[in-house]
């Protein structure tokens, strides 16, 4: 499963890591909310970077006291039709600004992307191999943007207004 | 009508460019039906029994000429020539090649027209009055905010995929024609004590398996406050709202089983951390939307000008005007509804003729407007009352001019088995018949305002809750059965009908709505008490027993 970040198919270095394994030292790891959870002391203090599978039906009230400490946090679509992943992704960065990875996982497919990016994740376990590689020209899809989201893209409420003010001021 | 700018226009064909995407990786099997389908019904795709069916969004109902003429367009071009105008202010063609969609959108996209949202479980059309901005006595222009929640859910990154699809509808007259108690967000335009104007939100109101009537969340929610309020709403569902089960997943439910109060809290709680983030509407930002929709010039006209008294000697000019032509707020005009029942017809439909006409009379009598309303009417919302008998003779010969607006069969039904694949029983046939046996005027006038509502299966697209006669098809050991309520209405003092007796065969549908309008005519109080109030007044009994006693 390609992993797009950045807008790019990167590799990915962090290990998704079953519940039973040994927790390494060292390396990149990705683990269960429940592994996290019962012993969130020892992993934060692990050499290597750690990073959190959050289910989509658990609130975040658990994690946000982690959030600084934390690599990644992957957040699950068990399908694409499945969209409680979006308000988290969207509480993460807009209300408790998480800066980490914000990963997508599960049933990612092209025609999300966009969505996805605009809730504030950044990086993407792409199901299929062409959706990844059609990732950069599928985010390019839209020019026009409705609502305001953390991230950053100007919405079309405001673009009229600017340019309300800039024919104003040059006539 | 709101006039698309530059921006608009541009998300709009960026849509109809993704969606000619999909359509072409659909094909080329590169997508599943399963991950197709959510994308095709996102854009008003459905697949009925014998074609793909197009459902196109008509924004709280308002339509241009010219837009009218291009759904006439498709309607020819694409379809059978004809349309179905549905209960939600929209229009759907039910003949349509899957591989011609993206070129149908296209053409429907000139003239800003689009189908996103109209199915699929994220916002749908935002609904209103049909008679927005011109009735008389209305707190303001409810297509404003109407257009503001258009723009704010479109396309929404966080709301497209919810558990199940959500129905904004909204009013600012006392008389609410947009139903919107019957909708998963209703707000009503009013003025608080202190004279401010703000919304009354109602939430979980819905009809389907399990019908609600929509609650009051929050008495006043003031304008610059309004989508963030919503957002609240929104998000709340979003996480919380069930998802195990397709009958349990609107909002109504997760509303009734928190309860309302809960619900109001964990709303409020969450709007109190974003109230006054990037969603506060400034004043300018509205204004700038108000500012882009456009008001016809009227004329200073007579109140009742000569050639509406001359008219007034044609008893069947008088017959329509009396039930289609409605008080308008400038002295001299009037609203004009357009009957789409006649007798023997399907509910709703209107051929591409009829609309093309339909548009050059709107150019000619009403400054190129058409409205579009829930009762799958529609209308022309600035006739000058001189231009009245005129504009009668010219819709009489297009077989617009069914005197019935209102009246007993001026039915609203949903395409039931003769198209959707989720039918249990047929609803068109019926109403078909119920138009027959209620075709005779002075009869139809003598029982007065009666609204039927016909469902071809529980998911209730006619409304059958809240018809003041309602019809919901079911299926028995594969026979088609009706069940028939009473005393369910969608205005202000929305209400549930209530079951008058056991289902009964397709063939006998007519008969017991025949006698359930007898029953009444005996029990009404007087000849003004509408059907509505006996039925309050006195309860199901007296008419099941009325009804029921030879069956």
């Amino acid at each position: 499963m390609p992993l797009v970040k950045d807008g790019k198919i990167t590799n990915d270095e962090f290990v998704h890591l079953a519940d039973d394994a040994e927790i390494p030292g060292g390396g990149a790891i990705l683990v269960s909310s429940a592994r996290f959870l019962g012993d969130a002391e020892a992993l934060s203090r692990r050499e290597g970077r750690t990073g959190v599978i959050w289910p989509n039906n658990r609130d975040l009230d658990d994690l946000v006291a982690h959030l600084d400490r934390l690599a990644v946090v992957a957040l699950v679509f068990p399908t694409f039709r499945d969209g409680r992943a979006y308000s988290q992704a969207r509480l993460l960065r807009e209300r408790h600004n998480y800066r980490g990875e914000l990963r997508a996982t599960g049933q990612v497919l092209r025609d999300q992307f966009l969505f996805m990016l605009r809730a504030g994740f950044d990086s993407f376990e792409v199901k299929k191999p062409a959706d990844a590689e059609a990732f950069a020209n599928t985010v390019k899809r839209y020019s026009v943007f409705y609502q305001p989201t953390g991230d950053g893209r100007m919405t079309a409420l405001h673009r009229r207004m600017m340019l309300r003010h800039s024919e104003s001021a040059s006539q | 009508m709101y006039a698309y700018d530059e921006i608009d226009r541009t998300l709009v064909n960026e849509r109809v460019e993704e969606f000619r995407d999909q359509v072409k990786r659909r094909l080329s099997g590169e997508l599943t039906e399963d991950e197709f389908k959510m994308l095709r019904l996102q854009n008003g795709v459905y697949l009925q029994l014998h074609a793909y069916m197009f459902r196109v969004a008509i924004p709280y109902g308002t339509l241009s000429s010219q837009q009218l003429r291009r759904l006439a367009h498709v309607a020819r071009r694409y379809d059978r020539g004809y349309g179905h105008f549905t209960t939600r202010q929209n229009i759907q063609f039910n003949w349509i090649k899957l591989a011609e969609l993206p070129d149908a959108l296209a053409d429907l996209a000139e003239v800003g027209i689009h189908a996103m949202q109209t199915s699929g479980n994220n916002t749908r059309n935002v609904t209103s009055d049909q008679w927005a901005g011109v009735a008389p006595g209305e707190i303001e222009d409810p297509r404003i905010w109407a257009e503001i929640l258009r723009q704010y859910t479109t396309l929404h990154p966080e709301f497209s995929f919810l558990p199940r699809k959500f129905k904004f509808a909204i009013t600012a007259s006392e008389h609410d024609r947009a139903a919107v108690k019957i909708h998963d967000i209703g707000l009503r335009l009013h003025k608080n004590a202190e004279g401010e104007t703000g919304f009354e939100v109602l939430v979980g109101g819905g009809l389907g398996r399990t019908p609600f009537i929509g609650k009051t969340i929050k008495p006043f929610v003031v304008g610059s406050d309004l989508l963030s309020y919503v957002e609240a709403i929104m998000r709340v569902y979003n996480q919380y709202g069930r998802r195990d089960n397709i009958y349990k997943a609107r909002i109504k439910i997760l509303v009734h089983e928190l309860g309302i109060e809960k619900f109001a809290h964990e709303v409020e709680e969450e709007w109190q951390q974003m109230r006054d983030g990037a969603l506060k509407l400034d004043e300018d930002v509205v204004e700038d939307i108000r500012a882009r929709f456009f008001y016809p010039a009227y004329e200073k006209l007579a109140h009742v000008p000569d050639e509406l008294r001359k008219a007034a000697h044609d008893p069947q000019f008088e017959a329509w005007r009396k039930n289609s032509v409605f008080p308008h707020k400038v002295q001299g005009y009037s609203i004009v509804t357009i009957s789409l029942k006649p007798v023997g017809g399907p509910p709703g439909d209107a051929t591409a003729e009829q609309m093309d006409t339909l548009a050059d009379l709107a150019d000619k009598y009403s400054f190129g407007e058409i409205r579009v309303g829930h009762e799958q009417n529609l209308a022309l919302p600035h006739v000058a009352k001189r231009d009245l008998p005129a504009l009668w003779k010219a819709l009489d010969k297009a077989g617009l001019a069914t005197p019935n607006v209102n009246l007993v069969s001026d039915i609203i039904a949903c395409p039931g088995l003769d198209y959707c694949s989720l039918a249990n029983a047929r609803s068109i046939p019926i109403a078909q018949e119920l138009t027959r046996r209620f075709a005779n005027h002075d009869t139809a006038n003598l029982i007065g305002r009666l609204h039927i509502n016909i469902s071809g299966c529980i998911n209730a697209c006619g409304h059958h809750h809240v018809g003041h006669i309602g019809i919901l098809g079911v299926e028995k050991n594969g026979e088609e059965f009706y069940q028939i309520t009473i005393g369910g209405r969608a205005d202000e003092n929305a209400e549930l009908g209530a079951l008058i007796g056991p289902a009964v065969p397709y063939g006998d549908v007519a008969d017991v709505v025949e006698d359930i309008v007898e029953a009444y005519l005996v029990l009404r109080a007087r000849p003004d008490e509408l059907f509505v109030d006996t039925v309050k007044r006195l309860g199901v009994e007296p008419f099941r027993e009325r009804v029921y006693a030879t069956r």
